[in-house]
């Protein structure tokens, strides 16, 4: 393993880390309020949420590259603000938060479903107001789910392709995750490359995997 | 929850590290593929002279344009064909002032170097024998767009294109021949000249090919305009020639 080499690895643990962080409040209060709320529109965001699980990643990448490219939002950060996003780390955890973010809010909601309002309403009689319900009886009953959709929107993430490459392209030290530095050294003819990296896919995919079996397991016996 | 918390030193780590490279002051260079090489070589002298860091971009000049268009965070361009630079003068994403054709190249056409096939013309390759041609994808990328123009002059595309493998870019092409997975590839002389895996059948003779420029030109925006100045005249240097001329490329007055 090369430097590059061991940069894009480190890169692409960060940033699907990072994006899994980023979209948790985001994805639990989605999760949350499909699970337990009847409002106007509800199927409509619904839908929206799954969206990306279902478009070509590419065409996910292309609406991000047209939403934050120079004569979208992008030109607005960048004049007032100076702040890049589009072929620069940033696009790579914009891409990365959007084609993951279904997987957790699917897994979460599902999980918030199963928690018996019951005991919801008991926390309440007994004084807890709404956010203290929340974190001390919803989300510890639910942790199951929603560490189970935090480990499948990681491993999502670790892997994106089609949307990366619109926004974020391929830089090496930059923008290169291993999933793009594959394709690109395979390109160039570098299979070595390619295939030290395939190691290490194998390798995260492995210790992702096994940690949640083992992470769920334990939570079923305590 | 716990599980929750247990992301936050994650968190913390990612951004550390994430943050980490923005710090560094370093010039980024989009650059046409088939400068990989000579471009490396030419950067690692320029850092230990002027601890200026340079960092690469290298793709299809059309890719790369494209990129620029949409605002990446660009400060030199440095283009394989004339169209490209253009595309990007025209969107007044250039400092035209800063624009020059550095750089002049040919054109080859190369086989596996295990390969026993013969050509020695352009008309060879539409022989039967020849049944898959690499080809940097001639609707956009420069070195494709050239052989494209090349075997039009010649009337001889219309036999050659259902033959055609378009490939991302030049160094694409190249590795498509040296991996045997086609029977020739139409790619610059550099090109060939840095794999071991590839034979020169037939090089373009310098009239019959197009002419080949490599125009530079400073990204309007550019993040460090003063030492990507400095970069831009650094690689019109004697220094920086005598590297490019190593490579096989030409130099353009």
């Amino acid at each position: 393993m090369t430097a590059v080499e061991w940069q894009i690895v480190g890169f692409t643990i960060c940033v699907a880390a990072l994006s899994t962080v980023v979209i948790l409040p985001v994805g639990l209060a989605l999760a949350w309020a499909l699970a337990r709320g009847n409002w106007r529109g509800k199927s409509v965001v619904e839908t929206f949420v799954t969206l990306p699980l279902v478009l070509p990643p590419v065409a996910t990448g292309l609406i991000l590259l047209k939403t934050f490219g120079k004569h979208g939002l992008g030109g607005f950060l960048q004049d007032k603000f100076h702040f890049q996003v589009i072929f620069t780390w940033r696009a790579v955890l914009l891409a990365l938060s959007v084609m993951s973010l279904p997987l957790l809010v699917r897994s979460a909601r599902s999980a918030f479903e199963e928690v018996n309002p019951r005991l919801e309403q008991i926390a309440r009689t007994l004084g807890a107001g709404g956010w203290r319900v929340f974190f001390t009886i919803s989300v510890p009953l639910a942790a199951r789910g929603i560490v189970g959709g935090m480990l499948l929107a990681f491993a999502r993430a670790l892997g994106e392709f089609g949307a990366t490459i619109m926004v974020a392209g391929y830089m090496p030290g930059k923008t290169a995750t291993i999933s793009l530095a594959i394709f690109e050294n395979v390109q160039l003819g570098q299979d070595a490359h390619a295939c030290r990296l395939l190691g290490v896919s194998v390798v995260l995919a492995f210790i992702a995997v096994w940690s949640s079996e083992f992470f769920l397991r334990r939570r079923k016996t305590s | 929850m716990k599980a929750i918390l247990k992301t936050v030193p994650l968190l913390t780590c990612s951004l550390a590290i994430l943050a980490w490279p923005l710090r560094a002051a370093e010039v980024t260079v989009f650059a046409a593929a088939s400068l990989t090489d000579a471009l490396k070589a030419i950067a690692a002298n320029y850092q230990k002279q002027s601890g200026d860091k340079i960092a690469f971009n290298f793709g299809a000049s059309s890719t790369l344009a494209r990129q620029i268009e949409e605002g990446a965070p660009a400060d030199i361009f440095f283009s394989a064909d004339e169209a490209q630079m253009n595309r990007l003068e025209r969107g007044n994403l250039i400092d035209p002032a800063t624009r020059k054709n550095l750089l002049g190249n040919s054109l080859v056409v190369v086989v596996p170097g295990d390969s026993m096939l013969r050509i020695q013309s352009a008309s060879d390759l539409t022989n039967a024998d020849v049944k898959k041609i690499a080809l940097a994808d001639p609707r956009a990328v420069p070195a494709g767009v050239y052989a494209r123009a090349w075997l039009e002059k010649l009337q001889l595309w219309p036999a050659v294109e259902s033959k055609v493998i378009p490939t991302e870019n030049v160094r694409a092409a190249l590795a498509a021949v040296a991996s045997g997975n086609v029977d020739a590839g139409i790619v610059y002389k550099t090109d060939a000249a840095i794999s071991r895996n590839v034979r020169i059948a037939y090089a373009i003779p310098r009239a019959e090919g197009p002419d080949i420029r490599y125009p530079i030109a400073l990204v309007k925006g550019s993040p460090q305009p003063g030492a990507a100045k400095k970069f831009l005249n650094y690689l019109s240097s004697e220094e920086a020639g005598q590297v490019f001329a190593q490579y096989g490329f030409l130099l353009r007055p």
